[in-house]
């Protein structure tokens, strides 16, 4: 059952469109992304679905137990910060008396393992973002709403992120997160929505979406000798030539394949690629240059 | 209630652990009367300039006091609030059931908090030490306090409805606190002032403010046009705040 559906979503701040058309659903339980470009609308839309907008026009509608935005869901908004002289312990307590139903602050502590006593100014970046993540869980929400938690992190703070975002799905909160980080998506997603200029372009699991972009494999090798024979080939779907090397998307026994079909001794350095989430995006969005 | 009361507790911690803060608010307008007080002969004698009151009987303690009340109103609260607005304090606490409109409340009612007790302790050390008389009318006083506070809190809460950063509130506070401070008679008491000069003064609210504070610690009923101006200014000013006022 739909814990959030969003139908027909539109908003617009004047002349500007900010979200066009926007329809999506999520289940309980899941981790369901929302990808896009800088500017796609992926904040309007988080943001109407907390009741922090209202839709210029549309409908979002909750489910599954869920019945009050301000109460039930919590959302980490990018550029919140807190006052630099709070200390992580008096924040959470003070936020956690916000609400009629709150979690247990000190054992988000541990799960965030900061120490309290230290001031909001004192904190790393990774430090902050995972404060964040607990202030969106303090209120003990059905729904915790993430946005853009692992812009600017160093590797190893994105992958301690990525490991809370687990933990949250653990705890039986479903996750709405925005993120325009595709391994992060990869990684974390159960099914995710594409977003391009306030519209949807596609709703999928992260393979599905990967599947569309013309499936699994790619196979790169640098050779001299042709390679026209291989368009005729029924595995190949394309073709690619950059001076000596040569990339073939395709499926079944590619590999197989396009080995059989290629002259002995004229080829080196050949490896195969899956297709990543990455290219999928990009196959979708049409490789448009990402603005920023 | 209890939300309330807790995010004024946490503010004011937030506000004790500005020492800056507590510096020009409480601490430097006592100082002042304290160390002028007993350093500066002149202070705890007759002058023929203010109708044969020493200064230290009505003039310096009030104008102490409007020090402090007018630091805090057009410094230090609009300070705070644009820089909750900028950082996104205020939206954080929006995606919450509290409004973040509880959080102007904690911070007014400290600064509230804040000028009583400042203004209190003036009093009671410059009466202990140097022998400043009790207001003579008290609860003259007190009402001329409070109606002046709100005259000089609407404007910076109007100050820091149209600012669009912390920089420019800062700017822009110590750019309007210094000029309504020397026309509040800060440096040049009003009795020294050149009479269009006065005038000027008699419609600023510092002008109004600290001359009524001065009236009614001498035992005089404050000037109608004084309380006139400062009720004006409140109204003015508090609506153009709750107007313009932006929450991000």
């Amino acid at each position: 059952m739909a814990i959030i559906s969003v139908r027909n979503l539109r908003k617009t701040y004047g002349e500007t469109v900010a979200v066009d058309d926007v329809s999506f659903a999520v289940e309980k339980g899941e981790i369901f992304g929302i990808v896009g470009r800088n500017g796609a609308g992926k904040t309007t839309t988080v943001e109407c679905v907390a009741g922090l907008r209202t839709p210029s026009s549309g409908v979002v509608e909750f489910g599954a137990g869920l019945t009050d935005a301000k109460e039930q869901i919590g959302i980490q908004l990018q550029d919140c910060s807190l006052p630099d002289k709070l200390k992580v312990g008096e924040a959470l307590e003070l936020y956690a008396s916000f609400y009629p139903r709150p979690a247990d602050w000190r054992a988000l502590l541990g799960e965030i393992g900061l120490d309290p006593r230290v001031a909001f100014a004192k904190l790393s970046g990774g430090q902050r973002q995972r404060l964040s993540v607990a202030l969106a869980l303090v209120g003990n929400p059905r729904v915790a709403i993430l946005d853009e938690l692992t812009t600017g992190l160093d590797p190893q703070a994105r992958r301690d992120t990525w490991d809370l975002i687990e933990r949250v799905r653990e705890m039986g909160v479903t996750v709405l997160l925005v993120t325009h980080f595709m391994e992060e998506v990869e990684r974390l997603c159960d099914r995710v929505a594409v977003i391009s200029a306030g519209r949807v372009l596609a709703v999928d699991t992260p393979d599905g979406l990967i599947e569309r972009a013309g499936g699994g494999q790619r196979i790169v090798f640098h050779t001299t000798g042709p390679v026209d024979a291989l368009t005729a080939l029924p595995e190949v779907t394309s073709v690619r030539r950059n001076g000596d090397e040569v990339v073939v998307t395709g499926t079944g026994d590619l590999l197989v394949t396009v080995v059989g079909a290629l002259t002995p001794g004229q080829v080196s350095g050949l490896r195969t690629e899956r297709t990543t989430f990455d290219d999928a995006f990009l196959a979708l969005t049409g490789n448009a240059p990402v603005s920023s | 209630m209890l939300v309330q009361k807790k995010l004024i507790l946490t503010e004011a911690k937030l506000f004790l652990r500005e020492p800056a803060a507590v510096f020009f608010v409480t601490l430097l307008p006592i100082a002042l009367l304290l160390v002028l007080g007993l350093s500066v002969p002149g202070f705890s004698q007759p002058d023929p300039a203010l109708g044969g009151e020493r200064p230290i009987d009505a003039q310096f303690p009030a104008m102490m006091v409007l020090l402090s009340v007018a630091t805090l109103a057009v410094s230090a609260l609009p300070a705070t609030l644009v820089m909750y607005r900028e950082k996104g304090v205020l939206r954080r606490m929006s995606t919450t059931p509290v409004r973040p409109g509880a959080l102007l409340v904690a911070q007014i009612a400290i600064s509230a908090a804040v000028a009583v007790l400042s203004t209190a302790l003036t009093l009671t050390l410059g009466h202990l030490v140097l022998d400043v008389p009790v207001p003579r009318l008290l609860a003259g006083f007190t009402g001329v306090l409070l109606l002046g506070s709100v005259a000089l809190f609407s404007i910076g809460l109007w100050l820091a409805a149209v600012a669009p950063n912390a920089k420019v509130v800062q700017g822009a506070g110590a750019a309007v606190l210094f000029p309504l401070l020397f026309l509040g008679g800060m440096w040049v008491p009003r009795d020294l002032m050149p009479s269009p000069l006065r005038v000027v003064s008699d419609f600023m609210p510092t002008g109004a403010f600290g001359q009524a504070l001065r009236d009614t610690m001498g035992g005089h009923a404050p000037s109608l046009t004084h309380l006139a101006v400062l009720t004006g200014w409140a109204l003015i000013a508090g609506i153009a705040a709750a107007r313009m006022f932006r929450w991000e």
